[in-house]
């Protein structure tokens, strides 16, 4: 532990990516990111998140999860700094990197590891795993898996939103690797051009964890300042660190606030790492163990956990008790995945079509006259 | 009661119904509204409904056709119009994996009622990128209904179907066929998807097709009818839903079929229909079915050869024959 604290200490008066925020002219928005209570209660979920990311690495190497396994650890500070600005009916939308997302917006741990595990329980029913985390009634519109392939869905989110009258926003996650595509730059342009007049309340939440897969971003692109890019849409922009919960809270609540009272969309790029492997079967040539390890002195636990006990928030028991309480209830999501039973066979052509064709995707059965 | 409109007017007909029946009809595209639209078909639309529901963008086929997925995500029932559709390959990417597939991998939570419209096929000496048939191209993706309508009256009755589908439709217009002209049926006169609809009754052979190729069959069975053989002309008008029963009762019937597609031959909408036809109905059958395409070529621009790139009614003709055992006449 002392460890971990000079290292915390070291890191937090160091120079890190994300250290000089844009704008600080509103500080409405501090309140809850000075609110001790508040943050013990965000660190309680992003603890929850992290032991579930380690819980999906084990499962994964037992060969319970199939398909692709892309965690969040690392970078928990960003989704829950900006989910804690969530409002009831504000949509999100991101990325196959969705576990956390799913989590911090109250989906329940054993539904989201059913799905995981490819179960009836799952989220979405078992058809979707992984990458495509729904939970529509809670503002999870989904998780996408063709990079950057959910950023124009997200637009038009933003557009009917205003269109219906709404002053909901949509909160729109993307990976640095993401604005290298072509949709990036479309969608961008769209959100711009109809923000213009205010309709078109979206923020666009970077999480730019340094790499795309195995390519850093110096290496995806000579423009590496990728707030700086929204600037050529019309939108306004401010880097956040992404480590520090604090800094996302304060830029959280003012940013949305600002979209949601004038329908114009807002980019932040939070500064953060992957500390874990881009898949599950990375070999991680791309990267050093040193400069993963400078990462983790500013692993965004370790600097919130640092912080609250500063503040005398938590002490060591607290931080045991939290610790213990997201390992239980990791195991019991563990455990309610691996008793429930995989999907119906009949659910395979359920939900192809909406509506009255629901299973119009069905081939028609032969008879015997007709099949021979 | 029905008047004569040309296929544009019948389209236009029905939009304007729509958008003046529920406002979460929206309409977006390319020089769609302060423009008129490349083929007159939303024209005057801006003027009457204003800049949110006729949505001008710029030249960004990904990005406008998944913010409108998005859209009707919402609940919007957003009308898309690809210029041609020649350019929705830029935005395939947003149709196959998001419009077709949201609704199956988020368990059933969301569904997108969103139509996707456009002159589809050739004809106008557009040469090779501007000329495409694209139907089976998206008739392969489960997730998505297809139609092709070639009367005025098809093309407003399946516009308005279309448009109530909480699905997404692409509508692939007979863009050759803009300026015809035919019977247009008054007020509310929606299609049902999965219907053919048998545009000639005959009882020696069978021609099966769909769009701008159904002309193609009439003529045919018009020469056909000279020689004392009466085709059966079968307009499928909707390709996902295909309607397997009319095609099956036909050949029943003749027990001789040809399919007619303007597009390629290869893994083509003909080789589904004789595939269907030899499952169902292969004791019906006195011959093996013919299918009559295009060439195997990228569309050429000089009018002979494109001439020649496309099916003709001299071929419909000879299949025939030939699937009847019947020298030429």
């Amino acid at each position: 532990m002392a460890k971990t604290k000079e290292r915390a200490d070291k890191r937090a008066g160091g120079k890190h990516p994300g250290g000089q925020s844009g704008e600080r002219t509103d500080r409405n928005g501090a309140g809850r990111a000075g609110d001790p209570e508040h943050l013990v209660e965000l660190y309680r979920r992003m603890v929850l998140v992290r032991n579930f990311e380690k819980a999906c690495q084990r499962s994964f190497r037992q060969g319970k999860i199939g398909g692709y396994l892309h965690l969040y650890t690392g970078e928990e500070a960003v989704a829950a700094g900006f989910l804690s600005a969530f409002r009831r009916g504000d949509r999100v939308i991101t990325s196959y990197r969705d576990h956390a997302h799913a989590l911090l917006l109250g989906c329940e741990p054993g539904a989201v590891m059913a799905e995981l595990y490819g179960r009836r329980d799952g989220l979405v029913r078992g058809k979707g795993g992984s990458m495509h985390l729904f939970a529509v009634d809670r503002g999870l519109w989904g998780g996408y898996g063709i990079v950057g392939g959910h950023i124009p869905l997200g637009v038009g989110f933003a557009y009917a939103l205003r269109y219906q009258g709404t002053d909901h926003i949509c909160q729109l996650y993307l990976g640095d690797g993401a604005m290298q595509t072509g949709a990036f730059h479309e969608a961008a342009n769209l959100a711009g051009l109809w923000g213009a007049d205010g309709r078109c309340p979206v923020v666009f939440i970077v999480e730019n964890n340094q790499y795309g897969m195995g390519t850093s971003v110096g290496r995806e692109t000579a423009m590496t300042d990728l707030a700086a890019k929204f600037g050529a849409y019309g939108i306004d922009h401010e880097k956040v660190d992404g480590m520090d919960l604090g800094a996302v809270l304060d830029c959280a609540e003012r940013v949305t606030r600002r979209v949601r009272e004038s329908g114009r969309p807002y980019a932040v790029e939070a500064m953060t790492y992957r500390l874990a492997s881009h898949g599950a079967a990375d070999p991680e040539k791309y990267r050093s163990k040193e400069e993963v390890d400078s990462w983790r002195d500013r692993d965004p636990l370790v600097l919130l956990e640092h912080r609250l006990r500063g503040a005398g928030a938590v002490d060591d028991a607290a931080v045991q008790e939290i610790a213990g309480g997201a390992q239980k209830e990791v195991a019991a999501a563990v455990e309610f995945a691996d008793a429930s039973e995989p999907p119906p066979i009949e659910d395979l052509y359920a939900d192809v079509y909406a509506g009255a064709d629901e299973y119009l995707g069905k081939p028609p059965e032969l008879t015997d006259e007709e099949g021979r | 009661m029905a008047e004569v409109k040309t296929y544009r007017e019948a389209l236009r007909e029905a939009l304007v119904g729509e958008l003046d029946r529920d406002e979460n009809v929206v309409l977006i595209g390319e020089d769609i509204g302060v423009y008129g639209g490349t083929h007159l078909i939303t024209d005057g639309l801006y003027d009457r409904y204003g800049q949110h529901r006729v949505i001008d963008t710029p030249i960004s086929e990904g990005g406008f056709v998944g913010a409108a997925i998005g859209m009707a995500m919402t609940g919007l029932r957003p009308v898309v119009e690809v210029m041609t559709w020649n350019f929705s390959f830029l935005a395939a990417d947003q149709i196959i994996q998001n419009a077709a597939k949201v609704r199956y991998f988020s368990g059933g939570q969301v569904k997108v009622p969103l139509v996707i419209r456009g002159p589809n096929g050739g004809g106008v000496q557009l040469s090779a990128q501007h000329t495409h048939s694209l139907e089976s191209f998206y008739g392969h993706f489960p997730g998505l209904k297809v139609v092709a309508p070639v009367t005025p009256d098809d093309a407003k009755g399946m516009m308005l179907t279309a448009i109530r589908d909480d699905n997404c439709v692409i509508f692939l217009e007979a863009g050759a066929l803009y300026g015809t002209k035919g019977e247009v049926t008054e007020g509310d006169n929606a299609v049902p998807f999965g219907q053919a609809r048998i545009a000639r009754e005959g009882g020696d052979v069978t021609l099966v097709s769909y769009g701008r190729q159904v002309a193609l069959c009439l003529t045919a069975a018009e020469r056909l009818a000279e020689d004392g053989i009466e085709a059966e002309v079968i307009d499928l008008r909707s390709l996902r839903p295909l309607d397997e029963e009319t095609v099956v009762a036909s050949v029943r019937k003749t027990h001789r079929a040809v399919a007619v597609q303007e597009q390629w031959r290869w893994f083509g909408v003909a080789s589904e229909v004789a595939a269907i036809i030899q499952d169902r109905a292969f004791d019906d059958l006195d011959a093996p079915v013919e299918r009559v395409s295009g060439a195997e070529v990228p569309a050429p621009y000089a009018r002979n050869l494109e001439i020649a790139a496309f099916p003709n009614a001299d071929q419909v003709v000879t299949a025939a024959r030939r699937v009847l055992y019947r020298k030429e006449g």
